[in-house]
């Protein structure tokens, strides 16, 4: 019963969907009475689709094993935690939520938003709506995640165990939270192209809907870095694989966009080309969720296993993106110009912000795409890693951290190169101290971590310097969450090029006793002893690590076992200490009874993730700024009604 | 930004997306292919001298091939379960007068002892690839794998998978075209 109410949830909020566009199509078009009902049918939409969404989450959680999807991704003996996120762990779950999202969004922007003029609001929910059909039409036509099984098997086939990790709970709906919420971005861009309104108004309502999206961007991408390094054992935090560049290059679109839509906001520039980065950011989204959800990229011919699925898929993308360049390219002329400024100005530091996050976009976009073409093409395969993506879009990030740097200290309109010299001394002379100090203690190091270390130093103190000179109670909020994000970004900068430089890694096949060194730690190898899990077994090893004089500490690591599906997985074990963190992995053993292990020192580096949370936190102390300073000023304009 | 000059610029994001789907499309019409070819095929054997991998049988190194007649290098383990299904296509094949070795891979000579007792011994040699090295610098990528090579020493055919009842007429036509 359950698994046919949600279907029936997602038939009727598709159909209400179509109502929806239908309705601000004809409203547009003059019949301006059915405009009032477009928002309630919106808000409508979200709760029938979140109904859906809970009828899934409530079949796998009972592991309702008449249901297909449950069947191949579920078991009886999962702990509750991951037959919960099992829902979202697979293709049809994603999408389901990925489409909830996508509604719950819709309903919001027709809840919520009171500044965007109203046919502009109409057509945005339309947009909204239309992209939605689409991926109705997909779910229930070609992945519907309701589908029964005649006869339930006895047992479902279990879930990834690299899935069974706390982190699946909560990374992908951030992710997707992110991807999705652009989602909105682009049905304004549209809308405002379809009504032609874009402006300072238009750019004001659409920037905490960006900041939202971009909030939870950060924090899902932090997070699967996080994961990545702690649950796949490999001490790396960043591995450019497809699925990474998919979630990073909408953060790199939405953060030009952040950017640009401000310039928007408060000096009329840039109209065009917010427009189309508000476009190109969830345009990012689509097309990095579904290369990866299809498998094109790891693998072109995973697409092919189900043709009809890949063509679905493609369909949507070409009338999606496709329809909105389009519209993009006939109205955007037509789209009045903006305001004029001076190269030397806020204004023209974020015009070369947004240029530099393009390039580093195209970068990224072009090596993750360049497998495709070249199997395309050529019919070889090959893969594009990690010497690619460091050496042509770490240049351009660095560059990025001078321009972050000067920006903020840059007047709106019209400022002077003196001025800006001067008030760049303070983090110009860190920056040198950096340096001087880098050449004394420090080993030699590469010229990126030396150029990152060097630079993230003046950058810290270049992004507290807008602080500088004001009453610190009174500044609005706002300025305190760019200082905090551009902080955030030299933190971040700090742990990447520390981990890079400084990390120390030891290799060895140890007996039960030795002791091996890494960096400043001595760690010992007590042995191994079999342990058991609710769906694993394990070989655990019990290691004592120390330093100097202060007291040991247990480490233990486990190899593991699991049988449903039958994988092995190492858990590592993380000391986290105030100055980095100690990474041990077990491996196999030999039959002379030694045990590999792998051992990383790796200095500063919770640094990266500490920076990615302030970038967020930067993130929500502007949106609640901005937020607050909307309720206020409409708060005003009532009592003055 | 003049935007009436830079016309054109406008519809330049369609144009670049529309050449990307002309690639995903082509992606996607292409037959499936999950088998990684090795681009050794046409190329001499790489250099190698490999112990035995049974007892009693010889090891093999690159010198064995290259002496006119063109031989069968079946890539195989005796923990692997396809390579036993195979085994009575390999006999086929011993039978019908094709020369064939073999290197196994990360095996114990017992063990393929074993494996041979049981599926039968269609090789003349059997060399053990311990660390799968040759097998790497031969660019095969998992087992079983068979490679025709000719009696000049270069890789002519490579068959991926077990040979199947069905594929032997090709893998003896590859020999054929191999002389």
């Amino acid at each position: 019963m359950i698994a046919e109410a949600g279907l029936a949830a997602l038939w009727l909020a598709a159909a209400l969907a179509g109502l929806e566009l239908l309705l601000a199509v004809l409203g547009l078009r003059g019949r301006g009475e059915l405009m009032a009902s477009v928002r309630p049918i919106a808000v409508v939409q979200g709760i029938l689709v979140a109904i859906a969404f809970a009828c899934l989450i409530i079949l796998f959680v009972r592991v309702d094993l008449s249901v297909a999807l449950v069947v191949a991704n579920d078991h009886s003996a999962k702990p509750l935690l991951y037959r919960f996120a099992g829902a979202w762990g697979n293709h049809e779950g994603s999408m389901l939520m990925w489409v909830t999202i996508l509604a719950l969004a819709g309903g919001a922007v027709a809840l919520f938003e009171r500044n965007l003029n109203e046919r502009t609001l109409i057509a945005t929910l339309g947009a909204q709506a239309f992209i939605g059909l689409g991926f109705y039409a997909f779910l229930l036509f070609a992945s519907n995640p309701f589908e029964r099984v005649s006869p339930p098997p006895a047992e479902g086939n279990g879930l990834n165990p690299l899935l069974q990790d706390p982190g699946l709970a909560f990374h992908p709906p951030t992710l997707y939270l992110g991807y999705v919420g652009l989602s909105v971005a682009f049905s304004f861009a549209v809308g405002a192209l379809v009504t032609r309104d874009v402006g300072p108004a238009f750019a004001r309502a659409m920037r905490p809907w960006v900041l939202a999206a971009w909030i939870m961007l950060t924090l899902g991408i932090t997070a699967g870095s996080y994961w990545a390094y702690y649950e796949l054992g490999w001490g790396g935090w960043w591995f450019w694989d497809p699925v990474e560049n998919a979630s990073l290059m909408p953060w790199l679109a939405a953060t030009a966009l952040l950017h640009s839509v401000t310039v928007l906001a408060t000096r009329d520039g840039l109209r065009a080309w917010t427009v189309m980065l508000a476009v190109v950011a969830f345009s990012m989204s689509m097309v990095g969720t579904f290369l990866v959800r299809s498998g094109i990229l790891t693998s072109v011919h995973a697409f092919a296993v189900d043709p009809q699925r890949g063509a679905f898929i493609l369909g949507l993308l070409v009338i999606y993106i496709g329809g909105a360049l389009t519209l993009f390219g006939l109205r955007v002329g037509t789209v009045k110009e903006g305001s004029q400024f001076e190269a030397v100005s806020r204004e023209g530091a974020l015009v070369v912000n947004n240029l530099l996050l393009s390039a580093i976009l195209g970068i990224v976009l072009v090596g993750t795409l360049y497998p495709l073409m070249a199997e395309a093409m050529t019919g070889e395969k090959l893969s594009v890693g990690p010497p690619y993506f460091n050496s042509a879009a770490g240049p351009i990030a660095l560059l990025l951290m001078v321009v972050m740097a000067a920006g903020p200290l840059l007047k709106w309109r019209r400022d002077d190169w003196r001025p800006l010299v001067a008030r760049l001394a303070v983090p110009a002379l860190l920056t040198a101290l950096a340096l001087l100090a880098l050449a004394i203690w420090a080993p030699p190091i590469g010229i990126f971590p030396l150029l990152g270390l060097v630079l993230a130093a003046g950058v810290a103190a270049a992004s507290v310097a807008p602080l500088w000179k004001r009453k610190l109670r009174r500044t609005p909020l706002f300025i305190w969450g760019m200082v905090i994000a551009h902080l955030g970004v030299a933190v971040a900068l700090v742990g990447m090029a520390s981990e890079t430089a400084f990390t120390k890694e030891t290799l060895v096949a140890a007996r039960p006793g030795e002791t091996h060194r890494v960096g400043p730690w001595a760690v010992r190898f007590d042995g191994v002893e079999p342990v058991a899990g609710p769906n694993w077994t394990a070989v655990e090893a019990t290691l004592t690590a120390t330093r100097g004089t202060s007291p040991a500490r247990t480490l233990t690591t486990q190899s593991r076992m699991f049988y449903a599906p039958p994988t092995e997985t190492n858990e590592a074990s993380i000391t986290t200490v105030l100055d980095g963190q100690l990474y041990v992995v077990l491996g196999n053993s030999d039959d002379q009874g030694r045990w590999q292990l792998r051992l990383w020192w790796k200095p500063w580096v919770t640094l990266i993730w500490i920076g990615g949370g302030l970038i967020a936190l930067g993130g929500a102390l502007s949106l609640l700024g901005r937020v607050l300073r909307e309720r206020r000023s409409r708060l005003a304009q009532e009592a003055w009604a | 930004m003049k935007l009436r000059t830079v016309r054109i610029i406008l519809w330049a994001p369609l144009i670049l997306f529309l050449i990307f789907v002309g690639a995903f499309a082509t992606g996607l019409i292409r037959p499936e292919s999950r088998v990684i070819p090795s681009k050794m095929v046409g190329k001499p054997l790489p250099q190698f001298v490999l112990p035995s991998g049974a007892p009693g049988m010889q090891g093999l190194s690159t010198a064995d091939f290259a002496k006119g007649e063109p031989r069968l290098l079946n890539v195989f383990a005796s923990w692997c379960v396809p390579c036993a299904a195979e085994a009575p296509q390999l006999t086929q094949l011993a039978e019908a007068g094709v020369k064939i070795d073999a290197i196994a891979i990360r095996d114990r000579p017992e063990d393929v002892a074993g494996f041979l007792g049981r599926w039968g011994n269609p090789y003349q040699r059997i060399g053990s690839d311990t660390q799968s090295a040759v097998q790497i610098a031969m660019g095969s990528a998992g087992v079983p794998e068979t490679f025709v090579v000719d009696g000049k020493g270069i890789i002519r055919h490579q068959h991926i998978g077990e040979i199947r009842p069905e594929d032997v007429p090709a893998i003896l036509a590859a020999v054929k075209a191999a002389r």
